[in-house]
């Protein structure tokens, strides 16, 4: 058991359980530094050790005799050795993930400059200067490794405070122990890819649907999506690849009930790392709001929701307020609904955990995530050659039963905003609310950013909106527009901050909404609207009576893929986000999706969580950077990343190619380039690249957040822009570990020359 | 170097699928995913392999058909797009020398999003006499999610014939399956040695519903029934057997 402190605040540790067998010796981890200039040094041992998870103990791959493996608590500006001996009897590694170092020190065999991997036996030195802070993480990059337990946390400590002040400070690492051999989970995706799938669609379950049906014609819609997925090969159900996890908070089960400690009135800051290898989680504290401040390490506009989705490979940093003694539990449920992690926030430790709630339903994939947005093909693929899809890579869109593409406005892979007219909705000035960015206007080709628009939002002049469910303005209850709330004006000199004057001008509205009852503004409602930052076609939080805009009256995207109507904004046409010509009206796309059973290229940033309505679900838009150090400005190329694969054969694979068959894809240092990424496949995946940050095209023009891992939801397309500022071979992978395992990565390698694009 | 061991392992675990399916699983799960935590993540292709017996069953004939043993089986071995394919069927009358009996090798290729095209050799030591043929063929997963398996076969003597197999898995439950099948054998010319009429020679169809204990291992039970068309049937007759019947079937279902 080690605990490792992490905060100079008052206290206190992540609980770092060591699972492994009987009072195992603990190694040392971190001699302290004499002196700054000194590198601190830190000591980590790869060995194979026996696990118990499930009642059955099992061979696991731990750091120091971890799992998950010591907190690696560095301060920013400090340089660090780590030296890492191997007792495995195979390779291994060590990435640190989001950190933003030489490529050499990145621990990718075979990718990183130099690095071929630690081979058994060896010692090997990392040495790097920390150049940032915030919440991290290290895991293996060798084989499967990382499944079998070697990933732990890294926090780093900030040169200056965070602009938000908190009272204690807790890491919660999330994962999924399976008690199979990994690599024996992959034959058996190999040869049955519904091999872990025990929630098909079966003889039953239609038998029970049909006599649910309220009419003939349901039970015929029925039977038709029955036959229309048959058409199509494909399985509605195939949520996660891979079944039979125990979901760990920290390396505890939620019977052992992780507890994070508080006294009432507190604020806790927690550290939520999303280290599992395939499972995504919905995460949610029942009777405590949660204010995301950070994201992927980096700071961003304080926002206050109720809910949010973790990809693999993500970090969120949120501060709850418990105030009232009582036990609250932190609960993450598999996106797939076959299990929780939880853990407590409680006054005194050792409380049994809180019943579990039951699963929400188990989503299914709709014809939106099959039949997504194909985009364009042959853009820039940023490798030396053009590449060539190889047969059997890519969905095989002429027999996908009938349905008819032509007319969803992905053919240019600008099919952003179709059908959506703002000028009808009365009492809305989107003019003065660059802000709020619908769409991310005047981002298409030769457009100028939007950023060059006034930030300020101006609330005074929009009679009757809900503020309530913006983000960044926070709600009256928030911890965000608290008065106690200790934003950086209290704390450290503002104006030297980078991003001083964003945070500056975050207040400032934040200020001038004080004044304003929210709650008696008639008629507006924004959740349903994108760019909101809402989870996309939600009802309204709070009900409210007065007329409302047809426009907005819009229903909700069934989960089945019910037809959206055409004023549907959160279906329609934002696939390729900040890229749509604003202000044009194409409903003839709308209505061409209603025609073939509801079709529409889903929004990229939808997450439905499967919250009741009015829930505060955190999206990508809400996310707004607190500082960018990178200027504004158009990238040079789009290049496009279209994630395929094979989810018969269970191989996937980037541009039609697996890793495996692949060319690096090259970039020049200095240049700024576009990822469009296009899924075409059924499933979200995370994709991370090494060495430089993601900003995903949010709309939020300056302040759009800065990422290391962008997760892509199926059938969607989403623009990331990449500034190639790190010389030297880089990984680029979904981070779902058997998607990457089986294909779906490449060699990103930032050149010095400028190279001549051989292609056209 | 890898890819001599490869061989080796291919070898291994083919010789074993021949065997019997719980050897050959342990000879594919230890040479089947190489780690590849020594070379870096996914930086070269995967081998894998696996052993299905969709059939081992004993079959009780009604109104004097007799009892069979039957097995239909396939193995393979290889990376996503290239493997080597082993497939066998055959049947056993009770008291007598297996009644027919077949081999096949094939090299597979992956030549679309869910069809592989195959090509090799097919030995049949029963009936006799022996005979060998070339194979050419298409295995896949049909629209509506149908197993389909067409083969073509050219024997040593220039005799031509194909081969459709269809099979369709109904899930009733997770774990409860029922799968109809169909099989049906046509010639382009009489062999009246092997007992082959031209054209229809034979239709196999058959239901049978599995429980899937897990992956690897589901018992069934089910029906078959087989007809015989022309001079097929007529052979059969004088062989001693019917043109025609109908089988109570159980059996286990093996995939690992
Ligand atoms: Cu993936």
């Amino acid at each position: 058991m080690a605990e490792v402190t992490l905060s100079r605040r008052k206290m206190l540790a992540a609980g770092i359980a060591a699972l492994s067998a009987p009072a195992l010796p603990e190694v040392a981890l971190a001699q302290p530094a004499i002196g700054r200039s000194m590198p601190r040094e830190f000591n980590l041992a790869i060995e194979n050790v026996t696990l118990n998870i499930t009642g059955a103990p099992r061979p696991a791959v731990a750091i120091n005799r971890s799992v998950p493996a010591p907190v690696l608590h560095f301060r920013e500006g400090e340089e660090v050795i780590i030296n890492v001996a191997n007792r495995l009897r195979e390779s291994t590694s060590i990435h640190w993930h989001g950190l933003i170092l030489p490529s050499g020190q990145d621990g990718v065999p075979g990718i990183s400059d130099g690095f071929q991997g630690i081979a058994a036996g060896e010692t090997h030195q990392y040495r790097f200067p920390l150049v940032q802070a915030g919440t991290y993480w290290y895991h293996s990059h060798s084989g499967v490794q990382e499944q079998a337990g070697m990933y732990g946390p890294l926090v780093i400590d900030p040169i200056r405070p965070d602009p938000y002040g908190y009272d204690r400070d807790y890491i919660i690492t999330l994962s999924d122990w399976t008690d199979e051999n990994p690599h024996r989970i992959i034959r058996n995706l190999k040869r049955d890819p519904g091999y872990y799938n025990y929630n098909k669609r079966t003889a039953a379950s239609l038998a029970n649907e049909l006599a649910r049906a309220p009419n003939g014609q349901a039970r015929e819609a029925i039977i038709r999506d029955r036959m229309m997925w048959g058409d199509m090969r494909m399985d509605p159900t195939d949520i996660e690849d891979v079944t039979g996890y125990t979901f760990l908070v920290n390396g505890r089960t939620p019977e052992q009930n992780f507890t994070a400690l508080y006294r009432p009135g507190e604020t806790v800051r927690l550290r939520f790392i999303n280290a599992g290898a395939m499972s995504h989680f919905d995460i949610r504290i029942p009777g405590l709001e949660m204010t995301v401040v950070q994201a992927h390490g980096n700071n961003v506009q304080p926002v206050a929701i109720d809910e949010f989705r973790i990809a693999p490979a993500e970090t969120f940093d949120v501060l709850v307020r418990p105030t009232n003694g009582r036990q609250f539990q932190i609960l993450a449920e598999s996106m797939g609904r076959q299990g929780f992690a939880s853990a407590s926030l409680a006054t005194r430790d050792g409380m049994p955990m809180l019943p579990l709630p039951p699963h929400r339903e188990r989503p299914l994939l709709t014809m939106a995530d099959m039949g997504g947005n194909y985009g364009p093909k042959g853009l820039d693929r940023g490798t030396p050659r053009p590449e060539v899809d190889r047969p059997g890579h890519i969905a095989p869109m002429e027999d996908m039963g009938g349905m008819d593409h032509s007319g969803m406005g992905h053919g240019s892979g600008q099919g952003g905003m179709q059908g959506m007219d703002h000028s009808t909705m009365p009492g809305m000035n989107h003019g003065r609310m660059p802000g709020m960015n619908h769409g991310a206007p005047a981002r298409g080709a030769g457009a100028r950013p939007s950023t060059t628009g006034t930030p300020a939002m101006d609330h005074s002049n929009m009679p009757g909106m809900d503020h309530s469910n913006m983000p960044g303005m926070g709600r009256s209850s928030s911890l965000a527009s608290d008065p106690g709330f200790r934003l950086a004006a209290a704390t450290l000199p503002i104006a030297s901050v980078p991003g001083a004057g964003l945070f500056r001008l975050a207040q400032a509205s934040q200020g001038s909404m004080q004044g304003m009852d929210h709650s008696n503004m008639p008629g507006m409602d924004h959740s349903s609207m994108p760019g909101m930052g809402q989870q996309g076609g939600q009802p309204p939080r709070q009900q409210r009576q007065p007329a409302r805009p047809t426009q907005q009256s819009t229903p909700r995207r069934d989960q089945r893929g019910a037809a959206p109507s055409a004023a549907d904004h959160s279906a329609m046409g934002h696939g390729a986000p900040g890229t749509g010509q604003v202000g044009q009206v194409d409903t003839s796309a709308a209505s061409a999706h209603a025609g073939h059973g509801g079709m529409a290229p889903p929004d990229p940033f939808a997450v439905n969580t499967g919250a009741p309505p009015g829930t505060r679900v955190l999206t990508y838009r809400m996310l707004r950077a607190l500082s960018n150090p990178y200027p504004v400005r158009e990238p040079n190329r789009v290049i496009e990343i279209r994630l395929t694969g094979n989810m018969e054969r269970y191989f996937w694979a980037i541009n039609g190619n697996r890793f495996s068959e692949a060319q690096p894809i090259v970039l020049n240092l200095g240049e700024r380039v576009r990822m469009r990424f296009i899924n075409e496949t059924m499933m979200s995946h995370p994709m991370h690249l090494h060495g430089v940050w993601m900003q995903p095209q949010v709309g939020n023009g300056a302040q759009n957040p800065l990422l290391h891992t962008v997760s892509v939801r199926p059938g969607s397309t989403l623009d990331v822009d990449v500034e190639a500022d790190a010389e030297g071979g880089w990984a680029f992978h979904c981070h779902m570990l058997f998607h990457m395992e089986t294909g779906m990565m490449r060699k990103v390698e930032i050149r010095r020359q400028p190279r001549v694009a051989s292609h056209g | 170097m890898r890819r001599t061991t490869h061989a080796a392992a291919l070898t291994a675990a083919l010789l074993a699928s021949m065997v019997g399916g719980a050897s050959a699983q342990q000879a594919a799960s230890q040479n089947t995913v190489h780690d590849p935590g020594a070379h870096g993540p996914a930086s070269h292709e995967v081998y894998f392999g696996a052993v299905l017996f969709e059939k081992l069953e004993w079959g009780v004939g009604l109104n004097g058909v007799p009892n069979i043993a039957r097995w239909d089986g396939q193995a393979w071995y290889g990376t996503d797009y290239d493997k080597v394919w082993i497939k066998t069927q055959g049947e056993v009358e009770r008291g007598r020398r297996a009644e027919n009996a077949e081999v096949q090798l094939l090299y597979s290729r992956l030549i679309g999003y869910f069809w592989d095209f195959q090509a090799g050799v097919r030995y049949d030591p029963r009936p006799r006499p022996d005979r060998t043929y070339g194979v050419i063929g298409i295995q896949g997963l049909a629209p509506g999610l149908f197993e389909v398996d067409l083969q073509g076969f050219v024997s040593e003597r220039g005799d031509l014939s194909a081969r459709l197999e269809l099979s369709y898995d109904i899930y009733v439950t997770q774990r409860l399956v029922l799968q109809p099948n169909l099989e049906v054998n046509v010639a382009a010319q009489r062999v009246p040695e092997l007992g082959v009429n031209s054209g229809f020679n034979d239709i196999e169809a058959g239901f049978r519903l599995r429980y899937e204990f897990t992956r690897e291992v589901a018992p069934y039970i089910g029906v078959n029934y087989t007809r015989r068309f022309g001079e097929a049937a007529k052979y059969a007759r004088e062989e001693g057997g019917k043109a025609e019947g109908v089988e109570f079937v159980s059996g286990i279902r093996l995939y690992f």
